[in-house]
């Protein structure tokens, strides 16, 4: 098992590298968050303002898109199917996938981090609190490249649940009718657990960031189960 | 008589529609079977029951010994090369098939091994995108060869092919069953199933309507049995199959005026179109 997983992480490492689209996912908000902490300085603005905004968007973005990109293109070219033909079981493979994307998205987020200026316990709550919220995009990802037949078929199925998942979290700073639905968006609550690390001593984990949490990872995995037994991986 | 596949009355529906009625078929260790039909037959779907991809409606299949709906553990034993290639774009040839060496746990080697053997050393660096349609399908079949498996599905390996690269993937063919594989080919090419295989089965509508060796299916519908004779003068003649025909050849022989003689049994193709009144596209 062990060997499969390694072999269709090494697979997705070299695939990376060449495919621009999925790249771009993983660098694209650390650069940005970079580049705006270091150029925009406003007073009264709190220190790491920029990284985790856009740390709550890159959780809802990143890892939810290059999953369903990933599954949905290997189901349209075929490639999937010669996978589990040649013995890799769909548990291996998505764990493959899956832990590789999720190396991947931490790499990003501890640009983020320290682009936050994050350092020691601070920055590894930060990176604790991210590698939750990209699990649960990883599910949310994995369960709709399971029902897409195809690309096009995931794209149409991704942009409005990322939308939703990567802004809300942004646009609930503006206005409050938003920020009570964003409530139930688990990439929310990450945003507001991470706007709790500048002041670590009052940092914790609420009941109802458990709740919405968990709630929007047992929904995603409801759904992948019910895609996947609808009509398998490959 | 051990066998590598075994189809007892397999059955399968989509729907209202029934796409393989009953087909009872035994494929020895170590030979070349080839099932022929035109588009729609049901070869393909044949190919996935095979090789566990889909369950069958009814019957039983067995491969290696192991019932289809649970192939898990002959994996490894399998080959396949399918209609669509399934080659990971952007890698390399080399690192397409260095990930099924991963997969399979063989060694690395055999990559080298296998690229030279299918002429593809020299662009092992290439992505598969920007290979030819020919030797994406050399690429195709050596993976299906990697881990030198005991049985390989090859699913219309050389359509849409040039004659030269079909050559070259026939050659292929022959090696492994040389090496001892038993070898399942889906066409209809029929010049290529009766070059290659030692038997063949026609399908068509989802029921198989000959089986046999190429050459025994043919003779079998020679139902002129007659002699076709073409002189070196350009004159052409056809002769009953019979002892005063003998004579005739004798004649011509003698006089060192013939240049061919053939019999007439019919070409698989013929055959085919006398059983089902339809053509192979």
């Amino acid at each position: 098992m062990i060997k499969h997983i390694a072999a269709v992480f090494w697979k997705q490492i070299k695939d990376t590298l060449k495919n621009k689209e999925t790249l771009i996912q993983f660098v694209m908000f650390p650069v940005m968050a970079m580049i705006m902490e270091k150029a925009i300085k406003v007073d009264g603005l709190p220190s790491g303002y920029f990284a985790n905004m856009f740390s709550a968007m890159y959780v809802g973005m990143a890892p939810l898109v290059s999953v369903a990109a990933v599954i949905a293109e290997e189901k349209e070219k075929n490639t999937l199917r010669v996978l589990m033909m040649s013995g890799v079981k769909p548990v291996e493979y998505l764990l493959g996938v899956g832990s590789y994307i999720w190396f991947a998205c931490i790499a990003g987020a501890l640009v983020l981090g320290m682009a936050g200026n994050y350092r020691g316990k601070g920055l590894a709550v930060f990176l604790g609190v991210m590698a939750v919220g990209i699990l649960t995009s990883l599910l949310i990802g994995a369960a709709i490249g399971t029902l897409s037949r195809n690309q096009m078929m995931a794209t149409s199925l991704m942009v409005p649940v990322m939308l939703i998942f990567a802004f809300l979290p942004m646009l609930a700073n503006f206005n409050e009718t938003i920020k009570k639905a964003a409530r139930f968006a688990y990439s929310q609550q990450v945003g507001v657990l991470l706007g709790q690390i500048g002041t670590l001593d009052r940092f914790h984990v609420s009941f109802e960031n458990t709740m919405v949490i968990g709630m929007n990872m047992i929904i995603a995995l409801l759904v992948f189960r019910y895609a996947y037994r609808r009509s398998g991986l490959a | 008589m051990e066998y590598a596949i075994e189809m007892n009355h397999i059955v399968q529906r989509f729907a209202e529609k029934e796409v393989l009625r009953g087909i009872d078929l035994k494929i020895h260790k170590g030979e070349i079977f080839g099932l022929l039909g035109p588009s729609g037959a049901g070869k393909t779907t044949l190919i996935k029951i095979l090789t566990g991809q889909l369950d069958q409606t009814g019957g039983e299949a067995l491969l290696l010994g192991k019932n289809t709906r649970k192939l898990q553990e002959v994996h490894q034993r399998l080959g396949m090369m399918m209609d669509q290639f399934g080659l990971y774009e952007r890698l390399s040839c080399y690192d397409n098939l260095k990930l099924f060496t991963k997969i399979y746990d063989v060694e690395e080697k055999r990559v080298e091994k296998a690229l030279k053997k299918t002429g593809l050393f020299e662009d092992r660096k290439c992505p598969a995108m920007k290979l030819s349609k020919g030797m994406r399908s050399r690429l195709s079949l050596a993976r299906a060869f990697l881990a030198e498996p005991e049985v390989i599905f090859l699913d219309e390996p050389t359509t849409g092919l040039d004659p030269a690269t079909a050559a070259e993937i026939h050659k292929l063919i022959l090696e492994e069953q040389n090496r001892g594989a038993t070898v399942f080919l889906t066409t209809h090419n029929m010049e290529e199933a009766y070059k290659l295989c030692n038997h063949v089965a026609l399908l068509n509508e989802g029921s198989i309507v000959e089986y046999g060796e190429p050459e025994e299916v043919c003779r079998r519908y020679n139902h002129q049995k007659k002699l076709l004779i073409r002189l070196y003068d350009g004159k052409q003649l056809e002769l009953p199959n019979d002892r005063k025909a003998a004579e005739t050849v004798k004649e011509y022989l003698e006089e060192e005026r013939l240049e061919t003689i053939h019999s007439t049994e019919p070409s698989l193709e013929t055959v085919f179109m006398e059983l089902t009144g339809r053509r192979f596209e």
